[in-house]
């Protein structure tokens, strides 16, 4: 299989992902393709990995995938902090900050 | 290399089906499932990259325990399913728009590339390529600095979770209040009395005590 492949495969993910963050209202479910577009990342750093047959490209698949679990922490944090406080869990609702 | 290839096709099938299931579905809780199985599929092609301590993590840290505190978290919300509401009209249809434009872009870049790894299998690696000796050695010895301020990070994201979710008393009555009233909104609609009336299980009291209490009114409402 070429590295192509997988690159392209990435590329339709990615996008599914920034479909459902800009559609989606339920926070949870942001959260969730977020974690989608992060792993497209995740495949498409391991495919170029394995083109130039070089480790690096895993160890930043590793880092990255830290990075979605701090963010998954931080987002499900703020989500259950929304919830104790009986704000909706709604992303249009929540235009507190809206400027 | 034909059973390569119809694993890589079956994996990304897979993998597209979960993806669009995390975006379709309406209850957040199937949508979890549909990325858990999103994730196995990704965990396959990672195999075919030759990258197995990533498929590893991939099941065992991000399958297994960060999809497990997306549950617990959909449970204790109560998993309600989305509201359709007319306030998000002309978002709605922008949004897929917009990922198609990115899609064209990505693909443009990836069909136009000049890169010479890009149509190639890549070369013949080493039989340790993506074995947990290698990625370790890399770790230690080239991203030493990268490794630690990922794992800094990760504790600077568990004490962050810890201020915001946890419950302190002696805060709440200070400056919980004040947010209380800051951030509530008018409630109206018979959704709206859905979810106060659930909140009244756990929110009154020691709800970091029990935040099981929690979960069950929710879901009772």
């Amino acid at each position: 299989m070429s590295v192509t492949w997988f690159v392209v495969l990435s590329a339709f993910i990615f996008c599914i992902g920034a479909a459902g963050v800009l559609t989606r209202r339920n926070p949870l479910v942001i959260l969730l393709c977020l974690e989608l577009m992060l792993n497209a990342g995740n495949l498409a750093l391991l495919a170029f990995a394995r083109g130039h047959g070089d480790g690096a490209g895993q160890v930043f698949a590793l880092v990255v995938m830290v990075i979605a679990a701090c963010e998954v922490v931080i987002g499900l944090g703020l989500i259950v902090a929304m919830y104790r406080h009986k704000l909706p869990i709604d992303a249009d609702e929540m235009s507190e900050l809206r400027g | 290399m034909l059973f390569e290839q119809i694993l890589f096709f079956l994996a990304a099938a897979g993998a597209l089906a979960g993806a669009v299931g995390v975006v379709a579905l309406r209850n957040p809780f199937f949508s979890v499932l549909a990325l858990v199985g999103h994730l196995l599929a990704l965990a396959v092609l990672f195999l075919l990259l030759r990258a197995e301590f990533v498929a590893a993590a991939q099941v065992v840290v991000y399958a297994g325990a960060v999809m497990v505190l997306y549950v617990f978290v959909v449970a204790y919300l109560g998993g309600s399913e989305e509201p359709l509401g007319p306030s998000l009209g002309a978002v709605r249809a922008v949004g897929p728009l917009f990922a198609v434009a990115l899609l064209a872009e990505i693909a443009i870049a990836t069909v136009a590339t000049g890169l010479k790894a890009a149509g190639s299998r890549g070369p013949e690696v080493a039989a340790g390529f993506g074995s947990p000796q290698a990625i370790g050695a890399l770790l230690m010895e080239k991203f030493l600095i990268a490794f630690e301020a990922a794992s800094f990070l990760l504790l600077l994201a568990a004490v962050a979770a810890v201020v915001l979710a946890g419950r302190r008393r002696g805060l709440e009555e200070a400056g919980g209040e004040r947010v209380l009233q800051l951030g509530r909104r008018p409630e109206t609609g018979p959704q709206a009395t859905d979810r106060s009336a659930g909140d009244q299980g756990g929110y009154g009291g020691r709800a970091i005590d029990k935040p099981a209490s929690a979960a069950r009114g929710g879901q009772s409402a």
